[in-house]
């Protein structure tokens, strides 16, 4: 996991103790030079603090701007637009992915039901689209269909095609507002934590802990259906997810961003934050979507959150690892 | 995309008719259907629903299909109520020697798919062909073998009365 680097104010500290433990202070012009160090390292400390501030006042304004804009409506779903745009999608999940969904009659044929997913591939998500596709061509578009995503996802030139295909601005409310409507909804509780992981953890699930998603099952006593994913940390070579910059940068506070991932992609190379629109990888991607999990009928009238959190990782765990053991190569899949 | 895939049959098309009619016995025959469950009361006829879902590439795609012709025993045809669009005809022609012509036409797309549309029916069209070609050659396979199974029983059954 990345370490958070040392704060600012350890800059200057450095600078001065380099000098000092030199153990012969020189003198130049009549000024001492660890005197000099002193002052280099406050004038630096203060000029990160000041980029520090800027960046993540800068961060803050748009993301209450966008957090203005982002308000869920779920009548922006469009099932004529997502009809119309079902060969496009169909076209990316197959030539480009060869995707593949497993196991869609698990999903329960009529109401309410909360879809647990991993996230993978960083800001491009292909399993939105393709999962997205196979649900929509399973049930038929007119069964309401929502999904949730990062602010920044839907403030992303995207964000108006997403709207239309029933992405809606991750929050509690409006998980609660779209199965309310009696929506199939699929989280990502994982979010950005999980969707920047190094590559080489594509096998993990990784929800950093965030257990809303049994409170939201719980609220509205609705079954919960995990979907596993493998492929899409393929689709660039994520080296870091980067928690330390994102924190020395404020944008954990600032934008809701714990990450600020570093990773290698086309066109651009190394790249920091993955939010340069990229040519992903062709990875093979395969999702499988697991039984329904009945919270009150599997664990009692109040269940235990961390009990039901710690089943719903392991189910999917176990699921995930034999998806990995079917792949042979990477990207190839 | 229209695609056509013919077979012929070595019985009459009564018979034929007799296997096609019988809307839940699909299962038996038809290849890359991934799903065909009966909705509504009607279980054959004209207005007989389906929910049907064929493998095409990353998506099984299809929707709820609606029995529009039923001409006894020439023609059977459907029609897309909701998903793609699609309608679908076996067509049974009289052949001699009391053999049967038996013709799957299907025609699918989505309204309003543009360009993309166009190529997605493109590129589909080879797997879902080859998935209708199979289909009537395992009709045919199925209606003949157990003709056989049957005529096979019948001279058994002489054979022990005699």
């Amino acid at each position: 996991m990345a370490s958070a680097p040392k704060p600012a104010s350890d800059v200057s500290t450095n600078g001065h103790n380099a000098s000092t433990n030199g153990g012969d202070p020189k003198i130049s012009d009549g000024v001492p030079l660890d005197g000099i160090a002193e002052n280099i390292g406050r004038a630096t400390g203060e000029a990160v603090r000041i980029g520090q501030d800027f960046i993540g006042r800068a961060a803050g304004r748009a993301a209450r701007s966008l957090a203005s804009r982002l308000q869920a409506d779920l009548d922006d779903r469009d099932p004529d637009y997502i009809r119309e745009n079902l060969p496009l999608s169909w076209l990316m999940a197959t030539i480009w992915y060869r995707a593949e969904v497993r196991n869609l009659k698990n999903v329960p044929e009529q109401g309410p039901v909360l879809l647990v997913g991993n996230h993978t591939g960083g800001n491009m998500s292909p399993e939105t689209i393709f999962f997205t596709l196979a649900f929509s061509t399973y049930f038929g578009v007119e069964r309401r269909f929502h999904q949730l995503a990062h602010n920044l996802v839907l403030a992303s030139p995207l964000g108006p095609f997403l709207r239309r295909f029933g992405t809606v601005a991750a929050s509690h409310e409006n998980a609660l507002k779209a199965l309310d409507a009696g929506a199939a909804v699929l989280v990502f509780p994982g979010g950005d934590w999980e969707v920047h992981r190094p590559s080489w953890q594509s096998s993990r699930i990784d929800f950093g802990g965030r257990r809303g998603f049994v409170r939201l099952a719980l609220e509205k006593d609705v079954p919960i259906v995990p979907v596993v994913t493998i492929g899409g940390q393929e689709t660039a070579l994520w080296l870091d997810r980067g928690a330390w910059l994102a924190k020395l940068l404020r944008l954990d506070r600032t934008a809701r961003l714990k990450v600020l991932p570093i990773l290698i992609a086309p066109p651009w190379g190394l790249t920091v934050g993955d939010f340069l629109p990229r040519i992903p990888l062709p990875a093979k991607m395969t999702s499988d979507v697991l039984p329904a999990i009945h919270l009150r009928e599997q664990f009692g009238e109040e269940p235990d959150i961390d009990e039901v959190y710690e089943h719903v990782t392991g189910v999917m765990q176990e699921a995930l690892d034999g998806l990995a053991a079917e792949r042979r190569y990477p990207v190839i899949g | 995309m229209r695609l056509t895939e013919s077979v012929v049959v070595g019985s009459p098309p009564s018979v034929v008719w007799s296997y096609l009619s019988d809307l839940d016995g699909y299962d038996r025959f038809m290849s890359g259907v991934t799903r065909w469950d009966r909705d509504g009361e009607l279980t054959t006829g004209i207005g007989a629903r389906r929910r049907m879902l064929i493998k095409a590439g990353s998506a099984e795609v299809g929707g709820l299909i609606e029995v529009v012709e039923w001409d006894e025993p020439n023609d059977l045809a459907w029609s897309s109520v909701t998903g793609i669009d699609q309608r679908g005809r076996f067509r049974l022609r009289p052949v001699g020697n009391g053999s049967t012509r038996v013709e799957l036409r299907y025609q699918y797309g989505v309204a309003g798919g543009g360009f993309t549309g166009w190529l997605s029916e493109r590129l589909s069209a080879p797997s879902i062909s080859k998935d209708l070609r199979i289909s009537v050659q395992q009709l045919k396979r199925l209606i003949e073998s157990e003709r056989q199974e049957r005529v096979a029983a019948a001279a058994e059954a002489e054979r022990a009365g005699a």
